[in-house]
């Protein structure tokens, strides 16, 4: 009897449990997008006041967070500190999942994070705040649940998570930015990251800044302690072929991953004021080898053209800077924008290849990716010759075509058609490009063609 | 293959150059080794990448915006370089 009256007893407590929970995850999905964050009604610090005006921590945030209580250097002052503080994280992709999860998990008062994507199954492997139960849903929602469920069973959250589920631009930077102690670069390209620096600039906020690519990853913090700016050291944006996205170039993912920690690192040490941040000191990480290497950087350019003394960058200049037109590069791009090299007359699309195809059209298909995407896969009987190797073995390709048609296909039908203008001044001058490359045929004749 | 000042040996010294990211993939190398020759005038990391861009032509288009690191530390292009010195090209990368 007193088995069974415990057991209903349990139940009941589970019930009440469940409905509280409930309602907290109701809360907390519906904080709206760019809620402003209250950070400044001091209130808010999850820390408890003394009745002497100061902070303590209350008997659970000493249990949770006592491992790092215990770090003699970062202690009670180092927790409390970080408690009051707010952090941006631009970007809930690979850099920013680690960055977000770790700044969350850590005990600070208010994160904010900023992105207008959708989860895509293709983001999974680095980007490990998100599931696959978010694919197609925001990620700014998917990274707010992941660092709330940190917390789901207190009905008064330890942690603001603030949802912007807006793209940075020019016009939002500056009000973005301005709610936060620090600013996490976790963005994935070159305008934004030239965006995100003048904001810091001009509104005197120390960034952050990670980037990761292949095995590769840089860190860097600037606009601190009289440190550099981003434009101090990259005053030049790189010319738009030499810009690489992950799209493109790829990343393993563990590489964001580090990177973002990296991050996480030193934006905790610069809301605690523990420890000597990465100021005028750039990290860079080779995963290939496992190096890594910490180069001292210059100092402020006296000639920056945002940063200079006694004429920063203002909030309106940065509201009329083309950020884009600035990089030759999209604020949000993931792909390259197609090229037009080719008259209409020298393409076909991937439906009249495929009537070729039915017709018996003789022809040689000729695939111009690196062999390493060749590999991801490719349509049977073609022949894979590298755009950089077209020269080289060029007399391969001729011998193998012969009298017939040349059809060139790459990934996206870029690279494709500079390699038939290629081929027809080098006496093929019956060759043809396919629209949109493999991309088009997987879309619009076989879309069990696996795209990557 | 390492890139020469000059066909004579001499007295010749060594500079030691990374790679990183991009300029890595162009060179196909994650380093090389510079030869410079004490007989002539001193050398400046912008005579280094002139003669690196004759060796890897690809490296021209990310000139513009590379950090070069001398022995670690930031260095502008007039910085002289000496024997058993270390030059790293480090181009932005900003992927995330
Ligand atoms: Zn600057």
């Amino acid at each position: 009897m007193d088995l069974a009256r415990e057991v209903q007893q349990l139940r009941l407590e589970k019930a009440k449990l469940e409905a509280e929970l409930q309602s907290f995850r109701e809360s907390a999905s519906s904080a709206t997008v760019s809620e402003s964050c209250s950070l400044r009604d001091p209130t808010f610090c999850p820390a408890t006041w003394l009745s002497g005006g100061q902070h303590y921590l209350d008997r659970e945030m000493i249990n949770r967070y006592s491992r790092q209580l215990l770090v003699p250097a970062f202690g009670v002052q180092g927790q409390l500190n970080l408690l009051k503080s707010s952090i941006l994280v631009v970007g809930a992709g690979g850099l920013g999942s680690s960055a977000a999860l770790y700044l969350a998990a850590a005990g600070i008062g208010c994160l904010g994070i900023v992105d207008h994507d959708n989860v895509e199954l293709n983001n999974l492997h680095r980007q490990i705040i998100h599931s696959e139960s978010s694919i197609g849903n925001s990620k700014v929602n998917s990274a707010a649940t992941a660092c709330n469920a940190l917390f789901c069973y207190r009905i008064n959250s330890m942690l603001k998570v603030v949802k912007h589920e807006v793209q940075l631009t020019a016009n939002n930077s500056v009000d973005l930015i301005n709610q936060y102690d620090v600013i996490v670069d976790a963005t994935d390209n070159v305008p934004t990251r030239y965006l995100i620096s003048d904001t810091c600039v001009a509104l005197g906020k120390p960034l952050v800044s990670g980037a990761a690519l292949g095995m590769d990853g840089q860190l860097t913090v600037y606009n601190f302690n009289g440190g550099p700016c981003y434009r101090c050291l990259f005053p030049v944006p790189p010319p738009q072929g030499a810009c690489q996205r992950c799209s493109d170039s790829g990343v393993l993912g563990v590489v964001p991953g580090i990177i973002g920690a990296f991050q996480a690192l030193e934006a905790i040490k610069i809301a605690s004021g523990v420890g000597d941040p990465l100021s005028k000191r750039m990290l860079i990480l080779d995963g290939f080898s496992t190096s890594i290497r910490v180069v001292k950087l210059r100092n402020r350019n006296p000639d920056c053209s945002v940063c200079r003394d006694g004429s920063q960058i203002t909030e309106r200049e940065i509201q009329e800077l083309n950020y884009e037109s600035f990089t030759g590069s999209s604020l949000s791009d993931k792909s390259p924008k197609p090229l037009s090299v080719l008259p209409d007359s020298q393409r076909i699309t991937a439906k009249e290849y495929f009537d070729y195809l039915k017709e018996g059209h003789p022809h040689l298909l000729l695939d111009v990716r690196e062999a390493h995407q060749y590999a991801i896969s490719a349509l049977p009987c073609s022949l894979n010759v590298p755009l950089a190797k077209l020269e080289d073995r060029l007399p391969e390709i001729k011998a193998a075509a012969q009298e017939s048609q040349i059809i060139v296909l790459c990934r996206r039908g870029n690279d494709s058609q500079l390699a038939v203008k290629y081929l027809r001044e080098n006496g093929k001058t019956e060759a043809v490009d396919i629209i949109g490359g493999l991309e088009s045929w997987a879309r619009d004749v076989d879309p069990r063609f696996p795209i990557y | 293959m390492d890139a020469e000042f000059s066909q004579t040996e001499g007295t010749c010294g060594r500079v030691k150059v990374l790679f990183f990211a991009r300029a890595r993939e162009i060179a196909g190398v994650s380093e090389t080794s510079l030869g410079i020759d004490g007989a002539e005038s001193s050398k400046t990391i912008k005579d280094c990448i002139d003669l690196l861009t004759k060796q890897f032509p690809g490296l021209e288009e990310i000139m513009s915006c590379i950090v070069v690191a001398l022995n670690q530390e930031y260095a502008d292009q007039s910085s002289l370089v000496k024997s058993g010195d270390e030059l790293a090209l480090i181009p932005p990368i900003s992927g995330g």
